[in-house]
């Protein structure tokens, strides 16, 4: 069987981040990376696979992006995914998450041979977005059960099952495949691509596909085809410091204590 | 006017703040309805609670079909609620479900979508913090009925009398819907204390509480806030996930935000960097934590709190 990961290569949230002059991220003036969340999703697709050690399980990551974006998959690969896939398209460029699905979904079952594979597997959002959409998304265009927000993911034979912290319950949640699968940050640590990884990983097939390779109209993609349109961004003002004091002997809290009432807190 | 329709967050018999702050959000827009999706016998609790914020309609669609699965049916009778009606918005608390919900809504309804706004005006223009907090963004939907999600702590909830007038509406659901199953649940325990990401004030814990949060829970107890927790707390096992405040946790901004032991990590720094007033207390001077503070204390978290406790509850008294 096939598991298909989408991955998405975002600025990294540790270094600056910006907008264009369109509103849109950029996206090239900026170091990039596999977002942090995807990379547990690349986990959890090679620890199914590892699992099922004695099934012919292939683990194909995929990803939507400018030319930089291969490196997201580079990424996977190093980490112990098969193949990878990266779909660059200028017409892409500016899509909102609901275009972005569309492409994906497509590229999900090409990269699947034509149809939708076993398990598609996502990360919880992405880091820079962070709308946690794309995997609804997805299972809605893809016609699939959607189990999704994970931090436990078992599988035996067509069936997963999964442990999702809801705002209000714990739940357990199964479904069987083919199905899309997101995992979150709590479902197990992601491996570090190991030095041998990373050398078989420049062996391993990387295809990059445009919007002609996938049948898509660009006519629905892009800044201008969005549903929704970004009108102003604006940093921020950073905030002026504050007063800092030591605590001497409870000095702390009492001055604490002044600050929150001048507030109005208590 | 038109319709805007809001979901109805409903839990342990009652309707949820942020439905309420939506309900107000709404009469900006057009005529509030509230749409709720659950038992039939709670129909009646739920429409006296929406009518006294504004809702004028409440769609009550039986959930007896749709609860055992996971997002797709609500979606599905969403669409069904939404089809035929002149509705100027569809709005949602931000929630995981929710969002995924407004999701696929998107897709059915071929509409955009806009998610975690902070404020929505009357032309349905939103506002959003966007990279941890770093930027704000304001964007309209521009194709279909606009779909928002909206985070709590966005509006004050004005009561409004609104006619309350319910209407059951039946819903087909597919089979294609019902195909992730809810097999078991298990609900959180009620702390007693408000909500993580509803409440006015919170009182975190971080690495520097060595695992005892004592201090930092007497301290939100005097305060009447819900405790939250780092990253680091979480991953020692100290509090559930679901105390976790930071970007793969809650995002929370409320008026007052207590960093108890905390670094300032930018991944905890996302989940309350717009937090209105913020306050720390960590024996690191270095902290960057104290970048971020309108009011900081270096000193040990273990004696500062239960002072600054017994300081609150004496001035009270």
């Amino acid at each position: 069987m096939n598991i298909v990961v989408c991955v998405k290569y975002v600025p990294d949230a540790t270094a600056d981040r910006r907008f264009e002059a369109d509103n849109t991220v950029d996206r090239v003036n900026v170091d990039g990376l596999l977002s942090e969340l995807d990379e547990y999703a690349v986990e959890q697709a090679l620890q199914i696979k590892e699992k099922r050690a004695d099934e012919e399980i292939k683990v194909i990551a995929l990803t939507v992006g400018p030319e930089k974006a291969a490196d997201a998959v580079r990424k996977a690969l190093q980490m112990g995914a098969d193949e990878a896939v990266h779909v660059s398209d200028e017409a892409i460029a500016g899509s909102d998450a609901i275009a972005t699905s569309l492409v994906l979904a497509e590229a999900v079952k090409k990269a699947n041979g034509g149809s939708v594979p076993e398990l598609v597997v996502c990360g919880l959002a992405s880091t820079d977005a962070g709308m946690s959409v794309v995997p609804a998304m997805l299972a809605e265009r893809l016609g699939l059960p959607q189990v999704t927000q994970a931090s436990v993911v078992e599988t035996q034979g067509d069936q997963v099952r999964i442990k999702r912290d809801g705002d209000t319950a714990t739940e357990v949640i199964g479904g069987t495949m083919p199905l899309v699968l997101s995992v979150t940050d709590q479902s197990g640590e992601a491996r570090y691509p190991s030095f041998k990884g990373i050398m078989a990983a420049k062996k391993k097939p990387l295809e990059t596909w445009s919007l002609a390779d996938l049948g898509v109209e660009a006519g629905q993609l892009g800044l201008s085809a969005s549903w929704s349109q970004v009108q102003e961004t604006a940093a921020r003002p950073p905030r002026t410091a504050g007063e800092i004091v030591k605590d001497e002997d409870g000095s702390g809290a009492s001055a604490l204590a002044d600050f929150l009432a001048s507030k109005k807190f208590i | 006017m038109s319709e805007v329709l809001v979901l109805v967050d409903f839990v342990n018999g009652a309707v949820k703040k942020p439905t309420f702050e939506l309900l107000t959000i709404a009469k900006r827009i057009g005529t509030p309805s509230a749409v709720f999706i659950g038992a039939a016998d709670q129909v009646g609790t739920v429409a006296e609670a929406v009518k006294a914020y504004g809702a004028e309609k409440v769609y009550a669609i039986d959930d007896t079909e749709i609860k055992g699965y996971l997002v797709a049916p609500k979606a599905e009778a969403l669409q069904q609620v939404a089809s035929g009606k002149d509705v100027a918005a569809i709005l949602l608390p931000s929630s995981g479900e929710n969002k995924e919900i407004a999701a696929r809504l998107a897709i059915k309804l071929g509409s955009g979508l806009i998610t975690d706004a902070v404020d929505v005006d009357a032309d349905g223009t939103t506002t959003q913090s966007v990279f941890a907090g770093g930027f704000t963004a304001t964007a309209k939907v521009t194709t279909g009925t606009p779909i928002i999600t909206v985070k709590p702590n966005s509006a004050a909830p004005e009561q409004s009398a609104g006619a309350g007038e319910v209407e059951n509406v039946a819903v087909t659901i597919s089979d294609a819907a019902k195909t992730a199953q809810i097999v078991a649940t298990q609900p959180r325990q009620a702390t007693g204390r408000p909500e993580l990401t509803e409440a006015a004030i919170v009182v975190s814990g971080g690495r520097g509480t060595g695992g005892n949060f004592e201090p930092v829970e007497g301290l939100a107890d005097a305060l009447g806030a819900a405790v939250g927790a780092s990253r680091a707390a979480v991953d020692s096992g100290w509090k559930p996930h679901s105390f976790q405040v930071g970007q793969t946790g809650k995002v929370v901004s409320p008026q007052l935000y207590v960093a108890n032991g905390i670094s300032g990590a930018i991944q905890h720094r996302a989940g309350m960097q717009t937090s209105k007033t913020i306050v720390a207390v960590n024996k690191d001077e270095e902290a960057p934590i104290f970048e971020l503070v309108d009011f900081g204390v270096v000193g040990d978290l273990h004696t500062v709190l239960p002072a600054l406790t017994e300081e609150i509850t004496k001035r009270k008294g």
